[in-house]
């Protein structure tokens, strides 16, 4: 049984997007309208945050309340972390990510950022763009978000003035201009009365282009799945040691790109071993080839010594191997970046000890500009120079992002310091 | 060539203002093999397998949550799919509240039985016995006590993970779960201040006393849990089918007839055609009036229901507006 029939041809195709922005541009009550008004709220949901708006002396329900379910965020009316919904509708399934717009949870808005495929940043028309506006922008092009929505939103607090709009969009692409992003649509709309998200509304006669659902509906969806090369990190050695499968010695892990066949030549990284695959195991038995991103058991012609952490790689598609590259880093912790600490990298399947050499700049997220600088706080964005303990195998975060992302963990409290992306190599 | 930066190129902003979104005419270059593509539940089907995996691999001494519930079910489909053909590389754990449908328990031991590892049960009766539950009567709901049972299981055996079948769609706080979520020492979660979690890189690293939990089926639905009981042909304990059940009408939902249930002065009892969605404490835990008695039927109903599963089946998630957050806060799952 090969692999292409073994896979069904889904015609609900997934799409992940977050919502980003300053605080108070309307995220969460954006997200509420949009399942309100295209009928993804549940009856008992839709009853408790009547009941909790009325309590808190609102005529209209509060939308933002459906995914700020937390009590401290309820008392504040503001989002602390990210939330997850799920809705569809007859085209596509959906997984919004609802994420906080005030600065000192960055780090929140950076986890949803990093598994979306689209980005909605709102902007608040009476306010234009803010240093946040800008940091989120550029985060979504940093973590290689294909497309971007922008939504010009509480148009009705500025009479739904389409110089208003057009001026905000200017001032935007002329920001962005400079990044790495598009795929960029402009919409504006009030997430309050519902103008533009699911319903046209009657207010913004002016503007032609699609609604946001529209836009959701059919925007292409790319996974970003790299499907050149093949990329196999070993998360387990499978050793049954059981009479039946005395002999049996599997690798397990999930393809992160590429596709592999029985009898590829594959090569061990970083030792450098060769082999050819002899089987592909899955439960429900073994497969002629698989595809990214399954999750399989690999078993190879020969004996080598191959552990978690390795890399099973075509001879055609090399990977790097060095112990020293550069990378693009968003510091997340409280606790600034210690140029003089050890500290650690989880790359892949890799757990390394990592010092961070040089900070080449620092960003001026206002202006784009590098600055130079010796320490990195909490939501400074830096290329960095990193040297670690062993070597990574990786690729261009642009190229690969499985094998060109990596997280800093503090030894000491266990905590998730820092998102990295490896930069290409410069020579 | 980058393949990523080639798939960006079709849409495109319009020259001079700014406003809408225009499709480009030409043909996109694909690289991708779109028959290739995994489906939505094949993704997340490797997604699970690849958090089981990572689990196995960076935590010292896990355990799986096993309750004999559909979700749970499905978490024992992705452990043999991870991990066979060797064994599971964990036990699995019941927190058993003494409250529970005895069909489930039955299910439960025949399922492990085939499985053939190992289940450790952590009885919530013994938690009573040891003082270390008090409660108000034998018959209220003994969910909100499970943390004590769970808590004192995770010592014992020293767990630093505990792989739990919870998802983000059921309720408003697991809404905001990370995948892999920290605990302290006191089994607290803190939701004010979560690691961040980027990409599917995992930070399992606790120190001795903290635990994590960790949620391999965050990202599916109800209904996605019973596609995948569907094409997995897994067998559910029959209650999860409609069958007829005496049962009382309590707030807003049913309350099953049992030694726990007993109608109380002007509640009639009923005869009805009901199914659970969830199976939990049964003093607690309410059917709902259907007539699907197959798989695919569930499915049909499950796609146009208009009740979360929660608010249909769990009056105890209804007595305040936190009550989730705040028994997770404690140490539940
Ligand atoms: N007039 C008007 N008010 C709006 C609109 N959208 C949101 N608001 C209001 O703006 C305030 C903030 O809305 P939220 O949705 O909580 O904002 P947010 O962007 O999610 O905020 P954070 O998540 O904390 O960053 C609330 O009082 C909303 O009712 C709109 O289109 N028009
Ligand atoms: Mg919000």
């Amino acid at each position: 049984m090969s692999a292409i029939e073994n896979i069904s041809f889904d015609h609900s195709e997934l799409l992940r997007f977050i919502t980003a922005g300053s605080v108070d541009d309307g995220k969460s009550t954006l997200i509420g309208r949009l399942l309100h008004d295209s009928k993804s709220i549940f009856e008992d949901q839709l009853s408790a945050i009547t009941h909790t708006s009325r309590k808190r002396g609102m005529e209209a329900v509060d939308l933002s309340l459906l995914t700020d379910g937390l009590q401290a965020e309820r008392e504040q009316g503001i989002t602390i972390d990210v939330a997850y919904r799920y809705f569809a509708t007859p085209k596509r399934k959906f997984i919004i990510a609802d994420t906080p717009g005030h600065e000192q949870y960055t780090r929140n808005m950076v986890t949803g950022a990093s598994t979306a495929n689209l980005a909605i940043i709102l902007i608040d028309a009476r306010k234009g763009v803010l240093t946040q506006s800008r940091r989120h922008a550029y985060l979504a092009s940093l973590v290689g978000i294909p497309h971007l929505v922008v939504a010009v939103n509480k148009m009705d607090l500025v009479d739904y003035s389409q110089d208003v709009f057009e001026r905000i969009c200017q001032e935007f692409h002329r920001f962005v201009a400079g990044l790495n992003l598009k795929n960029i649509a402009y919409i504006p709309m009030s997430a309050l009365n519902g103008d533009m998200v699911v319903e046209r509304g009657n207010n913004l006669g002016w503007y032609e282009g699609m609604t946001l659902m529209d836009l959701l509906e059919k925007v292409p969806v790319d996974h970003d799945i790299n499907l050149e090369d093949f990329r196999f990190p070993v998360q387990l050695v499978c050793r049954p040691q059981t009479e039946e499968w005395h002999d049996f010695r599997g690798y397990m892990g999930r393809i992160e790109s590429g596709s592999i066949s029985v009898g590829d030549e594959v090569q061990v990284l970083p030792s450098g071993l060769t082999s050819r695959i002899k089987e592909i195991v899955t439960y429900e038995g073994n497969v002629e080839d698989a595809v990214a991103p399954q999750s399989v058991t690999l078993t190879i012609e020969d004996h080598l010594d191959i552990s978690r952490g390795d890399m099973l790689v075509k001879i055609s598609q090399l990977p790097q191997v060095t112990k020293e590259f550069d990378a693009m880093l968003c510091w997340l912790s409280e606790q600034s970046l210690d140029p003089r600490r050890k500290y650690l990298i989880k790359h892949s399947t890799r757990l390394v000890k990592a010092v961070i050499s040089r900070i080449e700049y620092r960003l001026d997220i206002n202006t784009l500009k590098h600055e130079a600088a010796d320490i990195l706080k909490m939501n400074d964005i830096a290329r960095v120079s990193l040297k670690v303990h062993q070597p990574l195998v990786w690729d261009a975060y642009q190229r690969n992002h499985a094998t060109g992302s990596f997280i800093v963990i503090d030894e000491v409290t266990n905590n998730t310091v820092a998102a990295g992306m490896i930069c290409p190599s410069k020579g | 060539m980058d393949v990523i930066l080639n798939q960006m190129d079709e849409f495109a902003p319009v020259a001079g203002p700014v406003a809408g979104l225009v499709m480009k005419n030409e043909p996109m270059v694909i690289k991708r093999r779109v028959a290739r593509q995994l489906s939505h539940l094949e993704a997340l089907e490797s997604e699970a397998i690849h958090i089981m995996r990572e689990v196995a691999a960076e935590c010292a001494n896990p355990a799986l949550l096993f309750s004999g519930g559909k979700d749970s079910i499905v978490l024992l489909r992705l452990a043999e799919k991870a991990f066979r053909p060797g064994r599971f590389p964990f036990p699995l754990m019941h927190v058993d509240t003494g409250h529970n449908f005895p069909e489930v328990i039955e299910f439960r031991d025949r399922r492990v039985k085939q499985l053939g590892e190992r289940l450790i049960v952590a009885s919530m009766e013994d938690s009573i016995k040891q003082g270390r539950v008090v409660l108000r009567s034998e018959n209220q709901s003994r969910n909100p006590f499970q943390s004590v049972t769970l808590l004192d299981a995770i010592a014992e055996h020293g767990f630093d993970a505990c792989i739990g079948g919870a998802r983000r769609d059921e309720e408003k706080a697991r809404a905001k779960e990370r995948i892999f979520s920290f605990r302290d020492e006191f089994g607290q979660w803190d939701p004010k201040n979560q690691r961040p979690e980027l990409w599917d890189l995992y930070n399992a690293r606790v120190h001795p006393g903290e635990n994590i939990r960790v949620f391999p089926i965050s990202n599916w639905t109800e209904l996605d849990v019973w596609e995948y009981i569907s094409r997995e042909g897994l067998e559910v304990p029959h209650i999860y089918f409609a069958h007829r059940r005496d049962v009382i009408r309590r707030g807003s939902g049913l309350l099953p007839i049992s030694h726990l249930v007993q109608p109380k002065e002007g509640e009639k009892v009923e005869n009805l055609m009901v199914r659970f969605r969830t199976v939990g404490d049964m003093s607690c835990t309410c059917p709902v009036e259907s007539t699907a008695v197959g798989i695919g039927e569930i499915i049909a109903e499950t796609a146009v229901t208009r009740i979360t599963e929660r608010g249909a089946t769990r009056m105890d998630d209804q007595t305040s507006e936190a009550s989730m957050e705040l028994r997770k806060r404690e140490g539940y799952f």
